[in-house]
């Protein structure tokens, strides 16, 4: 067994911390998951309420797991990390949230009467 | 006096090699950032069409939640093994380090069996891609993630037939962290494939 290899002491207290986070981590995990899926199945509520509560347990699940897993929080300044995840998550709104918006805008004014209309105007197409 | 210096020349390399290392997985962090616009898009892609379904099957008839369920708490378990396989690697456990990442590709293995079981049913039954926009969609963005996930089994595979061979290089220690990144990366997606395609699709929305 080489020096490497064998368990070194001095570290133990940071591990026992990280596997506390870890723990956590998981644990809070499988409870957000549990919830958001026994809450369908059982139809724990109307429909647009639970559309809003698991929406909610998917975003706390995914802030629990960028602070428990990736130690998005344990950065030391200058946050470089926290930087380039600030500015995703801001591509990422603009991206979704605007494509949708487009996209229902478009079909809003795309109504099937008003093509119908519109072929019949132009006698068959 | 030579040793002072020797040993001051020591503690500089190392710092250096530390500051490299912070460096490298800095950028890895980036692309993971980029990798999450990838999946925005896909998921915002999903959003538009998942109700055009023409004439074929709604989320809600297609999707088996408690089986997907199995597969949810496959992945999770798989990113918690990942952590410990970290903390192994702190305290320069070999032995440990090498049976975490076994479990955890077992683990992911399982998952991305039964997510291409899923996959080759509904294609079986007639409802692959080419079925409507719907499937596409669904195809597109659920089968991207399995994409990575099979990358990361790939990566997986060669760290734990590397740490049989070397011991725990700093060179080594890099790389499990950024693997690890990346397979908690692909946990963090998952939670919104759930939420959105399978329990939105339950709900009807």
């Amino acid at each position: 067994m080489s020096v490497e290899d064998q368990p070194v002491t001095v570290n133990h207290y940071e591990s026992k911390l990280k596997l506390k986070s870890y723990v956590i981590g998981f644990g809070l995990s499988l409870l957000l998951t549990l919830t958001a899926y026994l809450l369908v199945t059982n139809h724990g509520a109307s429909r647009h309420v639970l559309i809003g509560i698991v929406v909610l347990l998917a975003l706390v699940q995914f802030f629990v797991q960028i602070y428990y897993f990736l130690h998005l929080g344990a950065e030391t300044k200058p946050r470089w990390k926290l930087a380039v995840f600030l500015s995703m998550t801001g591509v990422v709104l603009i991206l979704v949230f605007g494509s949708l918006w487009i996209m229902t805008n478009l079909n809003n004014r795309q109504t099937i009467p008003q093509q119908i209309q519109y072929m019949n105007n132009q006698d068959g197409l | 006096m030579e040793t002072t210096i020797a040993l001051a020349e020591k503690a500089h390399k190392k710092q250096e090699s530390q500051e490299k290392q912070d460096k490298m997985i800095f950028g890895f962090w980036v692309y993971i950032m980029t990798d999450c616009v990838l999946f925005a898009s896909l998921f915002a892609t999903y959003a538009v069409l998942h109700n055009n379904t023409f004439g074929g099957p709604s989320g809600a008839q297609i999707f088996n939640l408690p089986y997907v369920l199995a597969e949810t708490m496959l992945l999770l378990t798989s990113s918690f093994t990942c952590g410990l396989a970290t903390i192994a690697m702190q305290n320069k456990d070999r032995r440990k380090v090498l049976m975490y990442f076994i479990l955890t590709f077992i683990l992911g293995l399982s998952f991305l069996v039964m997510e291409l079981k899923e996959f080759r049913h509904l294609a079986v039954i007639g409802d692959s891609w080419t079925r409507s926009g719907f499937l596409s969609s669904y195809f597109t963005l659920v089968g991207t993630h399995g994409l990575h996930i099979t990358i990361g089994l790939i990566w997986m595979a060669v760290m734990i037939v590397r740490l049989f061979n070397t011991k725990l290089t700093d060179n080594n220690i890099r790389r499990m962290k950024m693997l690890s990144m990346f397979w908690h990366f692909l946990d963090v997606i998952w939670i919104f494939i759930f939420t959105i395609v399978y329990l939105f699709g339950a709900l009807h929305v």
